[in-house]
């Protein structure tokens, strides 16, 4: 986009003021009131270029782990210590990151050692409190109601790395992988169609074996499926008689691609016994844990998206005994999972999300019968990013003293999906063609009305 | 289906007068061409389970303008197909069911000349017929609760049940599309209103679309924008508006404030698609004067876009094809049979059911899928019974029959909840939005524009793979008690011939049973060889295709 001389000024002026990652209202506060020492002096402030459009890929894949149930922020990447212990709770420490200057939830420790390659966004904002309506936003960008089903972007991010024959990077693979459970109710492929809709595995990577659905048997040996696809071949008395007709044709082509997934090597990228114990231990022997691990293995093979559907977050009840359980394994499995990618050279063009559609009250209900609960939160929440060509250790944003409303630079779901299109080549600008034959722009338009916080340039690496 | 409505649908109770003497002019003309149609039929078979011997005879007046007019191209149509094709085909193809093992033993011991013309009556008074029927009326219609239709659950049940019982009851197809057009009153009580509801766009020209889609068989995305707008006129003094109770919508005629709202007078007249000038009087609905001029019978479109879907119904393409696109330059293969049947629905008194009866009984539709010609060639003129993937909810339906396996339905949103018994099959389904892997798998449409197409019948690998090796699937081949025969039994010849029965609705050849045999002695547990058989023949082409 070409500037006049005044605007540019003007964006340099606004870039240099949010400053590496725009993180220095952060440190402002980071330096003042938690870590009491000046850190200001050591970050060599660099003006990310003003390039709103011309994307390059930057990266060929995302994992999206999708927190279907809305984590608390305040629990996991926004810390309110100085809150107080309504709002706190009984996590009242932090865990200091190998970045100065920022700092994570305690029970995160893990993570903490991996700040530099993760940056984090804590003014995520729609403010919307429903499930339905905020996973919907949160994943197509725009919200429901104006009578076109939009696309998850993963739908979309399929859409433009298949070619018009079907082929993807992945082979036989299927190019858009959700594990283990679809979110149900929610359409991924709106009006793309169910071409784009997610394979969904099924089954439970932390049992052996994994039981992808349709592809992995547990109790079926692979002799046993040779065994049987020669008796199908010789008992399909119509086959033989029709074997040149075009469907009979069709139904050939699709079970030699089906078999070569249950008896080939293609199968085995879901396979997360064929790594070594110390590596699936790293992870944790838990479903999220080797969900991580499994998706990590079809990047490899060329997989473009991968959902890990990870329920459980929408804590009303018990929240604190519930994080205790679950952020570990949460923390363990993440940073073994951006670690392991960037020892493979891998995380450079792996894009790793993380977030659920909101967050979570940030004070704390004690009254029964919540005993300790949060509630749904959609004015300010936060969103993890990785690798890609997003830069590590920075901070977008930030919320109010409480982790209650947006203070600084708001980030609505549009602007991350937008950086996310922009990072794997696709023009942000572009438009699908919908099946009724008009064009839907990938991202709402100004008319639309759908607020924008501009794309996360900021931490485009 | 059960699904909490806030009122049950009394308003399912008629309020039209049913065209008695169209009716016995219908079932005459049935009886008439049942008659006619028992001429001798060869009965020996062929070379392979799915034909006789010899060469096809014309047996209705399809059958003469087809096979004329395949000798002028060149095309030599199929043989016959044999009793076992037909039975499979005909309840596929009238009732989306499988017919049962026992069944299929009656049909196939029955010597009577005319049994194919007995079973096609008997096939169309079935429930399952109005199910069926229902389903696919649902898709052109566009039968969902949510987005981007938003029916919402109750106004499904009400509309899907009305369809339904207007199918049950074989109203004419006259009187089913005028109700459709002209209805007004309360979405649960009324439930024919929702043609106006279940559409993505309520502009005036939104619903002249869903209305010339759905009785033009034409887009009018393809239309000069004057003529849409001429359309749109009769349906610019709809109006909705909401009740105290939850969803309720009253869709009504509402000059008044459609005028006020516009800032302009009312027409006083409007030009119908034909070109014709109409007057609008003041005190007549526009919709009315729409649908009277839609159904009458010089029309030509109404009556040729109906019998062009239930060719496209059960032959599997349109002699327009798509059979929603009628355009000048998108003509018919066999012009002829398309005015031919066009002709016996209005002498019929719009008995749809008449036009099954015609196709189903026709040389054409019985012959074998196995071409002589050029395939493709053949395939579009149709020389010969031409393969289709089972649709998903058929064929989910089929293997819960075999299996006596059920699926489990329910849905929590959008409120109120939809639960449906297990005793229901899939093709009585209302909603297309209900959730279910299987069925978007199988390419269930998803019914936002009611367009032909959206039904997507082809083969993919994800599909193979759900066939051949889910625990869906095969927790139903190897646990479910319909197949419990097969992995008990000590005879395993006549648990063979169950199994071909049961799956393939015939008995196998004696090259098929020796196979079958040599299988069960290869070495393992014979039990367990004959579950893979019924594995084997659940994935055989046979099965999955209408043939």
């Amino acid at each position: 986009m070409a500037h006049t001389p005044a605007i540019r000024e003007v964006v340099l002026h606004v870039e240099n003021q949010k400053g590496a990652c725009g993180r220095r209202s952060f440190l402002r506060r980071g330096v003042f009131t938690l870590l009491g020492l000046s850190v200001a002096g050591r970050y060599g402030l660099k003006v990310a270029p003003a390039s709103p459009v011309a994307p390059q890929a930057r990266a060929k894949a995302v994992i999206q782990i999708w927190m279907w149930g809305g984590p608390s922020h305040l629990d996991t990447f926004d810390p309110k210590p100085q809150a107080g212990y309504d709002y706190t709770g009984p996590f009242s420490q932090v865990s200091r990151t190998n970045v100065e200057g920022i700092v994570i939830g305690e029970l995160l420790t893990e993570l903490a050692k991996h700040a530099d390659k993760y940056s984090l966004i804590r003014s995520m904002t729609h403010g919307v409190n429903g499930h339905e309506t905020a996973s919907y936003l949160v994943q197509t960008g725009r919200m429901p109601g104006d009578r076109i089903v939009y696309p998850h972007f993963g739908a979309v991010i399929t859409y433009f790395g298949t070619s018009r024959s079907g082929a993807s990077s992945a082979g036989l693979i299927p190019p858009y992988i959700v594990l283990t459970e679809p979110q149900g109710r929610f359409s991924e492929a709106g009006f793309l169609g169910p071409r784009y809709k997610p394979f969904a595995t099924g089954g439970d990577p932390a049992r052996t074996p994994f039981a992808v659905e349709g592809i992995i048997t547990p109790g079926t040996t692979e002799i046993q499926q040779r065994r049987r696809r020669e008796l199908l071949l010789q008992m399909d008395t119509l086959r033989k008689q029709l074997g040149e007709d075009p469907q009979i044709r069709e139904l050939i082509q699709a079970e030699e691609e089906a078999y070569d997934l249950i008896l080939g090597e293609s199968g085995k990228a879901f396979d997360p016994t064929q790594e070594p114990q110390e590596v699936r231990d790293a992870y944790g022997r838990n479903t999220f844990g080797q969900s991580c691990l499994v998706a990590r293995r079809l990047i490899e093979r060329g997989v473009r998206f991968i959902t890990i559907n990870y329920k459980g977050w929408d804590t009303h009840k018990d929240h604190f005994t519930i994080m205790r359980r679950k952020l570990p394994e949460f923390d363990r499995a993440l940073a073994s999972l951006v670690k392991d990618l960037a020892e493979r050279g891998l995380l450079d063009s792996t894009i790793v999300l993380a977030c659920g559609e909101f967050g979570r009250t940030p004070k704390v209900a004690w009254e029964a019968p919540w005993n300790g609960g949060r509630h749904h939160w959609g004015h300010v929440f936060s969103a993890f990013v990785a690798g890609g060509g997003f830069k590590g250790g920075c901070v977008v944003g930030e919320s109010d003293d409480k982790g209650a409303y947006v203070k600084d630079r708001p980030v609505y779901p549009t602007d991350l999906i937008g950086t996310i299109y922009q990072l794997m080549g696709i023009e942000p600008t572009a438009s699908l063609r919908h099946p009724q034959g008009f064009d839907v722009s990938l991202l709402p338009s100004k008319e639309e009305g759908t607020p924008t916080g501009g794309l996360l340039t900021e931490i485009i690496a | 289906m059960v699904a909490r409505l806030g009122r049950t649908p009394k308003a399912c109770i008629p309020t039209w007068n049913r065209n008695f003497a169209s009716f016995y002019s219908g079932l005459a003309r049935g009886i008439l061409v049942g008659l006619l149609c028992v001429v001798g039929l060869p009965t020996g078979l062929g070379a392979n389970p799915y034909e006789l011997d010899g060469e096809p005879t014309p047996k209705n007046r399809i059958d003469h303008l087809i096979f004329s007019r395949l000798k002028k191209l060149g095309i030599q149509p199929a043989k016959p197909c044999s009793d076992a094709v037909f039975l499979r085909r005909v309840y596929l193809d009238l009732i989306g069911t499988l017919p049962t093992e026992q069944e299929a033993r009656q049909f196939l011991a029955d010597t009577t000349p005319d049994k194919r013309e007995k079973l096609i009556d008997s096939l169309l008074t079935r429930p399952e017929f109005a199910d069926y029927w229902t389903l696919h009326w649902g898709d052109v219609l566009r039968i969902k609760s949510e987005f981007p239709i938003n029916l919402w659950p109750n106004a499904v049940q009400a509309y899907a049940r009305w369809i339904r019982w207007a199918i049950a009851q074989n109203m004419p197809y006259d009187q089913f599309a005028r109700t459709l057009l002209t209805s007004s009153g309360s979405n649960f009580r009324v439930p024919p209103v929702n043609f106006y509801r279940a559409v993505q766009d309520r502009s005036p020209q939104g619903l002249a679309g869903a209305v010339a889609l759905t009785f033009l068989g034409t887009r009018i995305s393809s239309w000069p924008s004057e003529r849409v707008e001429q359309l749109a006129v009769f349906f610019s003094q709809v109006a909705y508006k909401s009740t105290g109770e939850w969803k309720e919508e009253i869709v009504i005629w509402d000059p008044i404030h459609t005028a006020a709202e516009g800032g302009k007078p009312l027409p006083e007249e409007a030009v119908l698609p034909d070109g014709t000038l109409v007057r609008l009087p003041p005190e007549k609905d526009p919709r009315e004067v729409f649908a009277d001029w839609l159904i009458r019978p010089e029309n030509p479109w109404f009556t040729r876009v109906v019998v062009n879907r239930i060719w496209a119904w059960l032959l599997g393409r349109g002699l327009v094809h798509e059979p929603d696109d009628f355009r000048e330059d998108n003509p018919p293969v066999h012009p002829d049979v398309l005015d031919y049947l066009a002709e016996e629905l209005v002498s019929a008194g719009y008995d749809l059911r008449h036009i099954y009866r015609l196709i189903a009984t026709s040389q054409t539709y019985q012959l074998s899928p196995i071409a002589r010609s050029d395939p493709q060639q053949s395939a579009v003129f149709f020389g010969h019974y031409s393969l289709r993937r089972l649709e998903a909810e058929v064929l989910i339906d089929a293997i819960n029959q075999i299996t006596g396996s059920a699926e489990d339905y329910w849905s929590m949103i959008p409120e109120p909840y939809t639960i449906v018994p297990d005793w229901q099959r899939s093709i009585a389904l209302a909603d297309a939005s209900i959730t279910s892997t299987f069925l978007e798998l199988f390419g269930r449409p998803p019914r936002d524009t009611g367009y032909f197409s959206e039904r997507i019948n082809r083969v993919t690998a994800g599909q193979r793979l759900h066939l051949l090796n889910s625990s869906h699937i095969l927790r139903k081949i190897q646990q479910g008690p319909g197949l419990a025969f097969a992995r008990q039994t000590t005879s395993p010849r006549e648990a063979i011939e169950r199994l071909y029965l049961r799956i393939l609705s015939r008995y196998p050849t004696e090259e098929e049973l020796a196979q079958a045999r040599a299988t069960a002695q290869g070495g393992f547990r014979r039990s367990a060889d004959l579950t893979d058989l019924a594995w084997a023949l659940i994935n055989s082409s046979e099965f999955l295709f209408r043939h």
